[in-house]
């Protein structure tokens, strides 16, 4: 079980890092999604895998009878799965307003950061104007 | 002893619940927000005060025990960062009271930056590694929302470069720390360092320190990871850059210091060589970078990663007294960093711009702010007797003693080139004409503002000249700091021995 797992955590890592290798952002954030679940698989292999009993304790004992699942690993796949659900949905929404403002999700031709990117433009603007006047 | 060690984090929390109501409800947001820091500077001073005298002081969160539960633990690392952490943020709210405008203040200015301190505070104070990163990505979505605050497109710009890179450190570190769960079937920070040692496949532990390296150095931009920080700190208002260049990378760098010298020393001989090659070609990157540009806040984006480069140095050559250096350093660093940005806050505002080339003329019309613009740059530099000479006579010390001459020679060949890119601010900022001819004064800003934006300045600026010429307390410090984090028995012992 664990090699079928190890393995499908390295195809969704390809993938992931094939998409990210894109410039559109949006396909890299379709690769982080890829990436992150499979962290989330990660956490959970490393964590042994073990058809036996669920971790349940019985009434009135303080700790599980006999070998039982690890509760712990599902606990912080859990956690991160809601962060990175949060993260996700947060970066989409950024996504669709920097598209919204700069018209493009092409990272090559997203500059206006850049320093001098504004001034630039204007100079260029004024010499324009000069030279056609 | 455990409700000192939660305060730091309850204070911010409970300020931003608060301050997120009172949104739009005039002054009391704001002023709450002062409060709130100013009320986890007293904490933390006490924090600090009570590890000074007992060492290192845990807690052990919802009675269960460690390695079971979750543990909060301050050694004198810890409890000076957040120390620190509150002075960076109480200088930051006050400057934020004039600049930071009523429509940044609905949006949840205030909230945010709370939860950036208090997510801050979590990640120094944590004793658990999957701890650890929910305190990273509390950080992170605060600085998310700090950082596109006002939804301008070099903002939106800035910003996807900042959330893309930090997401993939954070996934990168989610893997690393379940592989090492995997290995060592615990995830307390104390604890590890015990179980490491019983790993038998070494090499695979260094595969997972790798990981780990590379998911700090993101977040800490280290040397082929940092192209996010320079390309998005300059985008936002001046108060959220500030706490951005002063803290956020701090807390990685803070982060590599703990799982490098508490969990991965199995062989520092790779790792910690990685780390001084790495150290080196920060350094140099960062300052080249820094040399090239020409925008204020751009620059002291790229010195940011150059410095950054001098903590790992004294990190990687792991001697007592590289350590006093690094510790040193990321103290002085963060105050006079924030300051330096608050700075160009001011200057934006009497000439109009960050851009080099359309401002000048301050000196003639400003020369107090001058003043306080050369002493965190020259202390930045290295130029006695401030705070940033004794951090860098520390390190160079360090590396003269490990007969590592070549990073002697980096390390000063650096700083050189440090006083050349704070010299072109002066030049450029300070003593040339402005183009347009505009004689800004400090009296234009009205007075109230005045006071708001050039009090916190002038305060950090203090501290730095304080630290530079009183070193010895700080360096007696260092030493004690250094000296746990080289022997990590007495944090171990507090941790796994039971709370007292």
């Amino acid at each position: 079980m664990e090699a079928v797992l190890a393995l499908l955590i390295g195809v969704l890592v390809a993938a992931s890092v094939y998409l990210m290798l894109d410039r559109n952002m949006l396909r890299f954030v379709f690769g982080l999604v890829l990436l992150s679940n499979a962290a989330n698989l990660i956490i959970f292999t490393a964590g042994r895998l073990t058809p036996v009993a669920p971790p349940l304790i019985a009434p009135g004992q303080i700790a599980p009878d006999g070998v039982v699942a690890n509760a712990l690993p599902q606990a912080l796949v859990l956690t991160a799965i809601v962060i990175g659900f949060g993260l996700l949905a947060f970066a989409l929404a950024l996504i669709f307003r920097a598209y919204q403002s700069l018209g493009t999700l092409d990272t090559d031709k997203m500059t206006d950061a850049e320093p001098g990117a504004a001034t630039l433009g204007q100079k260029k603007k004024t010499e324009a104007e000069q030279t056609s006047a | 002893m455990s409700w000192l060690l939660t305060l730091p984090i309850i204070i911010p929390f409970a300020a931003a619940v608060a301050v997120f109501l009172l949104r739009g409800r005039g002054e009391w947001g704001r002023w709450l927000s002062v409060a709130s820091c100013a009320a986890l500077l007293l904490a933390s001073l006490v924090l600090m005060a009570a590890v000074w005298q007992q060492g290192v002081v845990a807690g052990a969160m919802g009675g269960w025990p460690a390695p079971f539960g979750i543990v909060l633990v301050a050694d004198l690392l810890s409890a000076v960062m957040v120390v620190i952490t509150a002075i960076t943020g109480l200088a930051v709210s006050i400057y934020a009271l004039a600049d930071i405008d009523e429509a940044k203040e609905r949006q949840g200015y205030h909230a945010l930056f709370q939860v950036l301190i208090a997510g801050v505070c979590g990640a120094f104070l944590t004793g658990d590694l999957f701890n650890l990163y929910v305190w990273f990505e509390v950080m992170l979505i605060a600085s998310f929302g700090l950082l596109v605050l006002g939804g301008s497109k070099a903002q939106l710009d800035g910003g996807l470069r900042y959330v893309a890179l930090n997401l993939v450190s954070t996934v990168l570190f989610l893997s690393a720390i379940g592989l090492l769960y995997g290995m060592t079937g615990t995830l307390n920070m104390a604890d590890l360092h015990q179980a490491v040692g019983e790993v038998e496949n070494k090499g695979l532990l260094t595969v997972v320190a790798v990981l780990f390296l590379v998911a700090f150095g993101i977040k800490a931009a280290l040397f082929p990871l940092f192209f996010w920080l320079p390309a998005s700190y300059h985008t936002p208002s001046v108060a959220v850059s500030a706490v951005f260049g002063g803290l956020l990378t701090k807390v990685g760098v803070y982060a590599l210091i703990r799982m490098f010298t508490l969990v991965f020393t199995h062989d520092t001989a790779y790792t910690h060589g990685l780390l001084l090659v790495v150290a080196a070609l920060t350094m140099v990157t960062g300052v080249l970078g820094a040399a090239a540009q020409n925008e204020f806040r751009k620059i002291l984006s790229f010195h940011i990663v150059s410095q950054i480069g001098y903590m790992i140095l004294g990190l990687a050559i792991y001697t007592q007294l590289a350590l006093v250096g690094a510790v040193f350093y990321l103290v002085h660093h963060i105050i006079v960093k924030a300051n330096l940005f608050l700075v160009s806050g001011v200057a934006n505002r009497l000439t109009g711009s960050f851009e080099l080339a359309d401002i000048g003329g301050l000196y003639r019309s400003a020369p107090w702010l001058g003043v306080l613009f050369l002493i965190p740059a020259l202390s930045l530099a290295g130029i006695p007797p401030l705070s940033g000479f004794w951090a860098k006579l520390l390190l160079v010390q360090a590396t003269l003693e490990a007969e590592m001459y070549v990073l002697a020679a980096v390390a000063l060949v650096v700083g050189v080139l440090t006083v050349f890119s704070m010299t072109k601010i002066w030049v450029e900022a300070f003593w040339k004409p402005h183009p347009a001819g505009n004689d800004p004064r400090l009296a234009d800003i009205p007075r109230v503002e005045r006071i708001r934006l050039l009090t916190p300045i002038a305060g950090l600026a203090i501290l730095t000249v304080i630290i530079g010429v009183f070193p010895e307390p700080f360096v007696v410090f260092a030493e004690r700091a250094a000296a746990q984090l080289l022997d990590p028995s007495a944090y171990v012992q507090a941790v796994m021995g039971g709370t007292p």
